[in-house]
């Protein structure tokens, strides 16, 4: 059939703002509201559609990090402070404190636009992780009380709502694709970016005097499902890491991009994300049973069998607190770690027999009831196609048990090699205003280096907004250099100029098998250059033959060229790492010694005129978190004190 | 100028599906797709079409949105089919 929509590729449109957001999800919602709520004039850039988009468009069911909640026990220093050392340094202290100092006031407006942040309907009247005074609802540890169970399938509708009310300007559809930068010189402050429209292919220039980067941490680097290629990893199939690859090309800054971790849910291999029987996040912290219906102990970080269910939410004895179970993706800090089931190879030396089940009908009556129900009823994969379709099927959580599949609460099996970001991944590096090394490039979520949450987008979304409008106000028009419009323009259009040719999906696939073979589990400088000139091979062959026939095809296309992109800046990274380091989960056969201490340090990587240039920023360069905090953000601290 | 096309994906998939008798072609699930995965009928009213099945991300943003009881079903992958079973079936094979 012919393309429904317009076809406007041949047109260009102009638009001015004081600040551009590139992305719509969480971080780019509360960006467009941070940055309207100093006065600026916004434009939001949304490649799907800000109703439903981004990683929790469809819903989430906790909210980390939220010290400053009026039941939390802990302070943001102290949670800061937990997330710095329970990474062994590696990781944001600037935007985890910003997390933590400002997600409760983000949960604030969410209520504020509509969504449902407390048990309204008294639904867990007298549960133990629910407070009378303010009904709202705890995760994980029930002593101190910071992450939040929230009924996150009303949050995105809030969002869209709120930046349509502070009056940004909302475009969906609309692929952000290049940056524009001052004389359309390399490492020069921001001054607007172009866009391509995914239906009509028009093409739009903003001339902006900042910019926020709300866009999604890289995916599809290692893993593509052909023939299903929407859910080839966690993140939805949009969220490509079209800022980093944009950034990149113009001279912005990355850290910690050496560190990935072994798949977790990738195509049709994995079940879907909580949708099989676990004890993690969502299900936290579910009864598992063996295949003869013995239940499996739960331990505390001492090793100590937990006698009750309440044990299970509650730090052990000595212990302030706790930030998960210890199942987490990254490597379990003792300070910090919370209960966790028997370790799956010791219950199968114990003779539990497999297969492993997530056992609901043992859990108390509210535990069963919050976890199947509302905790799996809001989270974003699982409300429809887990918790409705399996209600409709008679599934029956007090009588029946769902399967665990692979070892403990993952629900798959993959190869070292089959690799993705996640837990805490690299991203651009930032100062304390989330400003970018590129002056007017501001960054929030998924882009920065070391992102979690939907708790860490929302805050530093908000954040860099009344910073980037902050800094919009302090500096005058900017002006775009034609030169690099036109550029942009050839350089974004070039794969409709022919019928036939090489398809998006099998650039993507070939991106992979490079990425597998060159830049897997154990790394070396001759592996990853041999890596780097296969994906040039790819860059000077195939990805000149790319077609595309429509302008979705088009965005698809795109968006394989930005994953090639970051898989080269990812390269780069891996080489700029002369060590191994256990946290970073980073193996180099020609540098085997682990983690030696004057590596301890955030390596950067950037591109100048002369090429990819390398650097170091010391392991805490944020210095003192609460004075800094304070001294950056001193009308946010008087209207809190209010 | 070259004739547009929209050309139909090649998926294994098949992850949603739309009945007509109840479709009122609103097409507010076109709308909130986040993969744009539909294309609207050329026929006002008639339901929308399915044209990039392997892009879904099975999130049912669509089945959420939509106003019609039973008009969109989101179909999981027959290789996603989880396997739970009444407890009293966990019992010692020996």
């Amino acid at each position: 059939m012919e393309w429904p929509y317009p076809i406007e590729w041949d047109q260009t449109e102009r638009v001015d703002a004081d600040v551009l957001v590139i992305g719509g999800g969480a971080s780019g919602c509360f960006a467009a509201m941070g940055a309207a709520s100093r006065g600026a004039r916004v434009v939001l850039w949304e490649k799907a559609a800000t109703m439903t988009s981004g990683a929790m468009g469809s819903g989430c069911d906790h909210w980390e990090m939220a010290a400053t909640n009026p039941c939390s026990r802990v302070t943001p220093e102290e949670l800061t402070d937990a997330m710095i050392r329970g990474h062994r340094g590696y990781n944001n202290g600037i935007s985890h404190y910003i997390e933590a100092r400002e997600g409760w006031d983000r949960l604030l407006d969410l209520e504020r636009f509509g969504a449902k942040i407390r048990d309204t309907g008294d639904e867990f009247v007298g549960a133990e992780f629910r407070d009378p005074a303010t009904k709202l609802m705890f995760a994980y540890d029930y002593v101190n009380r910071f992450t939040l169970r929230v009924w996150g399938t009303t949050f995105k509708r809030a969002m869209y709502r709120g930046a349509k009310i502070l009056k940004a300007q909302v475009v969906d559809r609309t692929m952000g694709a290049g940056l524009l930068t001052e004389d359309g010189g390399t490492g020069r402050r921001v001054v607007g970016a172009v866009a391509i429209n995914g239906r009509t292919g028009r093409f739009t220039v903003c001339r902006a005097k900042a910019v926020v980067f709300c866009m999604s941490r890289p995916t599809r680097l290692w893993l593509f499902a052909p023939g299903a290629t929407g859910i080839s990893e966690f993140r939805p199939p949009q969220c490509t890491g079209d800022g980093h690859a944009m950034a990149w090309r113009v001279g912005g800054q990355f850290t910690m991009l050496e560190k990935s971790l072994r798949a977790e849910w990738s195509g049709l291999r994995s079940f879907p994300p909580y949708s099989a029987g676990n004890n993690h996040n969502t299900w936290y912290a579910c009864t598992m049973i063996d295949a003869e219906g013995r239940r499996i102990p739960w331990l505390d970080r001492d090793g100590r069998e937990l006698q009750t269910v309440s044990e299970r939410y509650r730090p052990a004895p000595g212990q302030k607190f706790f930030m998960k179970g210890g199942g987490e993706p990254d490597s379990p800090f003792y300070e910090f770690q919370g209960p966790e089931t028997l370790p799956w190879e010791e219950a199968l030396q114990r003779g539990y027999k497999l297969p492993f089940f997530a056992d609901l009908t043992d859990m108390p009556e509210m535990e069963r009831r919050v976890i199947w129900g509302m905790m799996v009823g809001n989270e974003g994969k699982t409300r429809t196609p887990v918790y409705a379709e399996y209600n409709q099927q008679g599934f029956d959580p007090s009588r029946h048990v769902l399967q665990s599949y692979g070892d403990g609460w993952r629900s798959g099996q993959f190869l070292p090699q089959e690799r993705q970001f996640f837990g805490i991944p690299g991203g651009m590096v930032n100062d304390w205003r989330l400003m970018t090394n590129l002056p007017g490039l501001f960054a929030a979520g998924d882009v920065l280096f070391a992102s979690d949450c939907v708790g860490h987008a929302a805050a530093t979304g908000h954040y860099a907004g009344r910073h980037a409008a902050d800094f919009a106000a302090a500096h005058g028009e900017v002006r775009v250099d034609e030169v690099q419009v036109a550029s942009e323009r050839a350089r974004l259009y070039e794969p409709l100029s022919r019928q036939q040719g090489v398809s998006w999906q099998a650039l993507s696939e070939a991106i992979t098998r490079v990425m597998q073979n060159y830049c897997g589990a154990v790394k070396s400088d001759q592996l990853l250059l041999e890596g780097l000139r296969m994906l040039g091979e790819l860059r000077e062959h195939e990805a000149r033959r790319l077609c595309a026939r429509n302008p979705h095809d088009l965005l698809r296309a795109q968006e394989t060229l930005n994953i090639l992109t970051n898989a080269e800046l990812v390269i780069h990274s891996c080489l700029a790492r002369k060590a191994s380091s256990v946290q970073l989960q980073f193996q180099r056969m020609d540098y085997p010694a682990m983690d030696p201490p004057e590596w301890h340090k955030f390596v950067t990587v950037w591109r100048d005129e002369t090429g990819v240039r390398t650097g170091a920023l010391p392991i805490d360069y944020w210095g003192d978190l609460t004075a800094n905090y304070e001294r950056h953000n001193p009308d946010y601290v008087a209207e809190a004190a209010k | 100028m070259t004739k547009v096309l929209a050309i139909a994906d090649q998926a294994i998939v098949d992850p949603i599906t739309i009945v007509p008798e109840l479709c009122t072609g609103c097409n507010l699930c076109l709308h909130v797709c986040p993969v744009d995965l539909f294309l609207p009928n050329e026929e006002k009213g008639g339901p929308p079409l399915v044209l990039y099945p392997g892009e879904c991300w099975y999130e049912g943003s669509c089945v959420d949105i939509c106003p019609e009881p039973g008009a969109i079903r989101l179909n999981r992958p027959p290789a996603m089919r989880v396997n739970w079973k009444p407890k009293t079936e966990c019992v010692s094979r020996d």
